[in-house]
């Protein structure tokens, strides 16, 4: 055990446990007054459900003893054998606990993102009942793969923070839900304008912030490499910014607040999965590239007409995926891309990028179809029209 | 006695106090109000997505006068409101038939 590690790790998994309730602002400030709290509690219930699931089975579905590459086995039961030492961790310089914690947040904010693309119409039960389904079927294994030694990461797919795991799994579930759940009512014809852009804003910086303890915990020690991603994390952001205003400045006339924080976001995203592999210099044109991507994939939903209410494929899915194909090409710390002399790494990732995108946008399209057989998705209409605030919690966010 | 009903542009509205405060008169109503008129709405963009807001924030500020101070009320609001583009606002004369003071019960012109 390393007492640096462990400190520094502690304060990771902390910083990433307070990405969830900025995300929750971040979508929040997107929605109608009507669904402020609805929107809210979207993505902070996880911190609740997706804990205690993680915690039970999540982890060792995981992390367990690998069987087939596919999924983990049950030996972490309950946090069986996952104690205050070091024994059975994966990270053989941290507290078994710590590492699980760690990880633990990860698994909570993944479903909170997926809630933007069915804000606003969502029934707060299918929600509970969809995402603890997911969190077993499509996030574990994904974890697994990548991370748990499951098949994906011993082809070699290289994903630091989670590009594949978190950001392109939510992404291709955000599709799936947009499609099964359908469009909100009066989309396309009344106007769905942002309540409170200043609370999406602080819920941007608190997730800027949040992510150093994403990506630079990702190192799992205190270390040149976590130093490295802080520095990736900090100018990918930076510069997934100055691109989002550059596009959208071409595009549309002018640069945006909600554009200055959707590009810091899809440059984190974009990042991710390349924040321990590339240089600082590459981790600009990648969050850059990110910026411009996503600008462009939030376009998409204009043109294809389904409802991503707060443009969780945009950002996330198409961030994600950028990122990983990016993580092919710059990759020169501990691993080589195509411009380091290593054109297979690419093929690698591209791998990566179909199947998450198959695996997790067909899976997510079941447990979907379930929930709906079973409780039905979405609110009533008259829920709709009234707010999921009222209609699901009855609370009201503002009291005039 | 007439009330002259001034819907303005938000910013003006402390331009048009002083005016009316210049002619010595005392009281007025303010109310935040929303419309349109030849302005139109104005267009906002999120994430490129285009918007029309088709009421737009204005000012209504109410005056009751006596009938003769009409004129210069107005050439005063109307000045004082000008900015020369489209979405400076209108003006309302109206006749009153009465107006009471609430704590002295006094009537008409008294009540002013």
């Amino acid at each position: 055990m390393n007492a640096a590690d462990t400190s520094f790790i502690l304060i990771c998994a902390a910083l990433v446990m307070f990405m969830t309730p900025g995300l929750a602002l971040f979508y929040a400030g997107m929605a109608r007054n009507k669904n402020v709290l609805g929107t809210i509690m979207q993505s902070f219930v996880m911190l609740g459900l997706v804990s205690i699931i993680w915690a039970v089975i999540g982890y060792t579905l995981a992390f367990g003893d690998d069987i087939g590459g596919i999924i983990g086995g049950m030996n972490f039961f309950a946090l069986d054998g996952v104690g205050i030492d070091t024994l059975n961790s994966p990270a053989d310089n941290l507290p078994h606990l710590l590492f699980m914690i760690f990880q633990g947040m990860f698994a909570v904010i993944t479903p909170a993102l997926i809630t933007g693309a069915f804000a606003e119409r969502m029934k707060f039960k299918a929600l509970l009942i969809f995402s603890s389904l997911w969190i077993i079927f499509v996030y574990a294994p994904m974890c697994h793969w990548v991370w748990g030694g499951g098949w994906m990461g011993e082809r070699g797919a290289l994903d630091f923070a989670g590009g594949a795991v978190v950001h392109m799994s939510s992404g291709a579930a955000a599709l799936a839900a947009c499609l099964v759940i359908g469009k909100r009512k009066g989309y396309g014809k009344r106007s769905f304008i942002p309540h409170n852009l200043p609370m999406t804003l602080l819920g941007a910086g608190i997730l800027w912030f949040g992510w150093f303890g994403f990506n630079a915990g990702s190192a799992l020690a205190a270390n040149g490499i976590a130093a490295n991603a802080f520095v990736t994390t900090h100018l990918g952001a930076a510069a997934g910014l100055l691109g989002w205003l550059l596009a959208e400045s071409l595009h549309g006339g002018k640069a945006t607040t909600l554009g200055a924080a959707s590009g810091a976001v899809a440059g984190l995203v974009a990042i991710t999965p390349a924040a321990g592999f590339v240089t600082p210099m590459a981790a600009i044109l990648i969050g850059f590239g990110g910026g411009i991507i996503c600008y462009g994939g939030i376009l998409l939903k204009s043109i294809l007409k389904y409802d991503d209410s707060l443009d969780v494929v945009g950002i996330h899915g198409l961030g994600g995926t950028w990122g990983a194909i990016a993580t092919g090409l710059f990759a020169s710390i501990g691993a080589e891309g195509l411009f380091y002399g290593n054109p297979a790494q690419l093929w690698i990732q591209l791998e990566s990028v179909v199947c998450t995108w198959g695996y997790c946008f067909v899976m997510s399209w079941i447990l979907l179809k379930a929930v709906d057989a079973v409780c039905g998705l979405r609110v009533s209409e008259e829920a709709e029209s009234i707010g999921l605030d009222v209609a699901e919690h009855s609370e009201a966010g503002y009291q005039f | 006695m007439k009330k002259i009903e001034a819907i303005v542009r938000p910013f003006k509205v402390d331009d048009v106090k002083e005016a009316i405060a210049a002619l010595g008169l005392k009281g007025m109503t303010v109310t935040e109000v929303k419309g349109f008129g030849r302005q139109g709405g104005h267009k906002e963009v999120y994430r490129g997505a285009e918007y029309q807001v088709d009421f737009i924030a204005k000012t209504k500020i109410e005056i009751v006068v006596e009938a003769e101070r009409v004129p210069e009320v107005l050439e005063a609001v109307r000045n004082s409101a000008l900015t020369g583009k489209v979405g400076d606002g209108k003006i309302f004369v109206t006749s009153v038939d009465e107006v009471v003071r609430i704590r002295t019960g006094e009537t008409g012109l008294d009540a002013i």
